[in-house]
């Protein structure tokens, strides 16, 4: 069990695993979403309050989910590589960055859409899950700045691995924040929790989109991440053999 | 040679002799005290001046547009933490000293802080009375900001190791810093307005007492390992 | 016997370019070891990555057996950095500067008086660092190094903005450092003559 993930951590494993690994991501993902989004669209009833426009959870929660999930990956790859000096966590976090910004904007566009015909503007203040929504894209800003502006691939590393993991902290300080200041101003929140009130017909559709959104993010970051892997292993020789292979490699 | 002929100095000295050194430069530059103040009059007047006078959006606003100006001249001023240092030559000397880098750390902070950070809380009350704000609420003023500058100082300090001698560090430690920041000048600035709305603001007070005391423990740890990682 | 400073299978990788690999060395007290190279071979980083500045790809530094990065204070406290830039400030006075280096690191019970006379600094106390030549800077560096009770010397160029007078001074510093039983790392372009056991890494 440990030698897998010893050899996990080499990146000239993880490179061929992935390869192995990112069409069993793509092809479920693929499917739940379709059923997803079909069944969202189509199959769910209609929010007795919203009506049709409640809809947009569907790609809205998974996008959320996702932006926070690929913070932690962040955090904990940092936080992996900055004790265990393990490079290919340092190079997860550094992939899964762009992707949680680009799943921020998603869930940031998507909450507004929605908050339209609710709130009749295009932003409420009011709403802490949209404005810490908004911080973490700063956040995810930040990080990506830091790391362009560090010419030395390893100091970057390292110093966006203790940016990440002081912004975990932040994240949540920003979440109860928020949530305090936007009870004190009585803003009219957005997400009415679906929780145990929620509809089976509502609640598989949802749950087939967030686990599907997961997969294909998994995969979307596996290939960024053997991306960067050549990348940064660009002169060592398994990376010139694979290059010169035959099949020319892909 | 084996045999020391006295104790390695102690970590109080350490932290005190750091804030002396940093307070000893700074008045042999008073000028660079005045400038985070300025700035901070300077934009508590840009707003009146942009969104008309009108004593009702004043007295309103006031709160906070103090605090966000407090929080830009503290952003502005942070940058300097390190710099100097980093320039002569002298951080590195900090990086080989046996004295913890934490605590080092944390008394550069702290010199930092009574350079930068406290003449604000001292000025707030004047600027106070251009808002229009009642007295007896810059008595709160005073403390949320003057808790909140120390958080500022100490988070600001951990960007300010990481950007210290990066091209274009200013730019990217405010793009780092905010935030961090953003949930201590919401603390701050909400407070003050509860306090003027006379309702309760005992929670805000306290909130950032835990925010300091956490920040004071915390942030040394992360600044030291920031400035290692940036001086390789 | 263990060396009191050693060093295996070093390397250091800096950006894209590797400095240096495999290297080794081992240094007892009353010796001297020499860095040498050609500029930007990577005698600074190597100095820099024996005080424990840069972190090594392969390899550790051991000082008296032990690993430096289980120890890192305590090697700290043992050594004392001569770097290229002389870690002073130009603002403060030379005797401001050296009460606060005093509070960093233990001081030997010395004659400070006698050392600025060794040192022919004696007069320029008062005045801040930055009115001071590069050469009466780097004597106050000197200064510092001299006023610190510790056993290792890591001298990075020292002989750097000295005139031939100051070189020769630092030579016998460091002679007579060596003769009390101390060590000393130095990264050195020219030839240096002094008399004690010297070891040499050549990068």
């Amino acid at each position: 069990m440990w030698k897998f993930f010893h050899q996990l951590a080499s990146p000239p494993h993880f490179y061929r695993l992935s390869a192995v690994l990112i069409p069993w991501l793509v092809v479920p993902g693929i499917l739940l979403i379709a059923y997803g989004t079909y069944a969202g669209l189509f199959v769910a009833s209609e929010d007795y309050q919203q009506g049709d426009a409640f809809r947009i959870i569907y790609v809205h929660v998974p996008s959320a989910y996702l932006s926070m999930m690929a913070y932690m990956m962040m955090a904990v790859g940092g936080g992996i590589g900055l004790i265990w000096r393990m490079k290919l966590a340092h190079t997860v976090g550094a992939a899964a960055a762009p992707l949680g910004a680009a799943f921020t904007f998603l869930a940031l566009a998507t909450g507004s859409i929605w908050g339209r015909p609710m709130w009749g503007t295009w932003w409420e203040w009011g709403d802490p899950r949209m404005t810490s929504e908004l911080i973490l894209l700063f956040i995810y800003f930040g990080y990506m700045a830091l790391r362009s502006s560090i010419d030395d691939t390893a100091k970057a590393d390292k110093a966006s691995a203790v940016l990440a993991l002081v912004g975990v902290v932040n994240v949540v300080i920003v979440h109860y924040s928020v949530t305090w200041w936007s009870s004190l101003h009585q803003g009219q929140t957005l997400f009415k929790e679906g929780g145990p009130g929620m509809d089976a017909d509502m609640l598989y559709p949802l749950l087939a989109m967030i686990l599907g959104f997961t997969f294909i993010f998994g995969a979307l970051l596996a290939r960024r991440v053997r991306t960067e892997v050549l990348f940064r292993e660009r002169r060592t020789r398994w990376v010139r053999e694979l290059i010169l292979a035959p099949e020319g490699g892909k | 040679m084996d045999s020391p002929t006295q104790e390695q100095p102690g970590i109080f000295a350490g932290f005190i002799a750091i804030t002396r050194r940093d307070l000893l430069l700074a008045w042999k530059r008073p000028g660079d005290v005045l400038n985070p103040l300025f700035f901070f009059a300077m934009v508590c007047t840009l707003f009146p001046l942009a969104v008309g006078p009108s004593p009702e959006q004043l007295t309103f606003s006031g709160p906070g547009v103090l605090w966000v100006a407090a929080l830009l001249a503290t952003l502005l001023s942070l940058n300097s933490l390190f710099m100097s240092d980093h320039e002569d030559g002298s951080l590195d000397q900090l990086l080989v000293s046996p004295q913890p880098l934490p605590v080092l750390a944390l008394g550069k902070t702290f010199a930092h802080w009574i350079i930068s950070g406290f003449p604000l809380v001292l000025i707030s009350p004047l600027l106070a009375i251009m808002y229009r704000m009642s007295m007896d609420i810059v008595g709160v003023l005073m403390l949320t900001l003057l808790l909140g500058t120390i958080c500022l100082s100490l988070l600001g300090s951990i960007g300010a190791a990481l950007t210290v001698g990066l091209h274009r560090g200013t730019a990217l430690l405010s793009l780092l810093i905010l935030p961090l920041a953003m949930p201590v000048m919401l603390l701050g600035a909400n407070t003050v307005s509860l306090a003027a709305g006379n309702e309760g603001y005992a929670t805000g007070i306290w909130a950032l007492g835990a925010y300091v005391v956490g920040a004071i423990s915390l942030a040394p740890y992360a600044t030291a390992a920031a400035l290692r990682i940036s001086n390789e | 016997m263990t060396a009191k400073l050693s060093a295996n299978d070093l390397t250091l990788i800096r950006g894209e370019s590797c400095l240096f690999q495999g290297l080794e060395f081992a240094l007892n007290p009353g010796e001297l070891l020499i860095l040498e190279g050609q500029n930007g071979s990577g005698k600074t980083s190597l100095m820099r990555a024996i005080a424990g500045m840069l972190s090594l790809e392969t390899g550790e530094i051991f000082w008296n057996g032990e690993p430096v990065s289980r120890q890192r204070q305590e090697f700290h406290g043992s050594l004392v950095w001569l770097a290229h830039r002389t870690g002073l400030k130009g603002d403060l006075t030379l005797v401001e500067n050296l009460r606060f280096e005093g509070c960093l690191r233990r001081q030997a019970k010395v004659d400070k008086a006698a050392i600025y006379e060794r040192l022919a600094i004696s007069r320029l106390k008062r005045l801040p660092l930055r009115s001071l030549s590069a050469g009466q800077q780097r004597r106050v560096a000197l200064a510092r190094m001299l006023m610190a009770d510790v056993p290792l010397w890591l001298m990075d160029e020292p002989f750097t903005n000295l005139d031939r007078e100051g070189r020769q001074l630092v030579m016998d510093l460091t002679e007579e450092h060596l003769a009390k039983g101390g060590m000393c790392v130095m990264a050195a372009h020219q030839d240096v003559e002094i008399n004690a056991t010297i070891r040499k890494v050549r990068l």
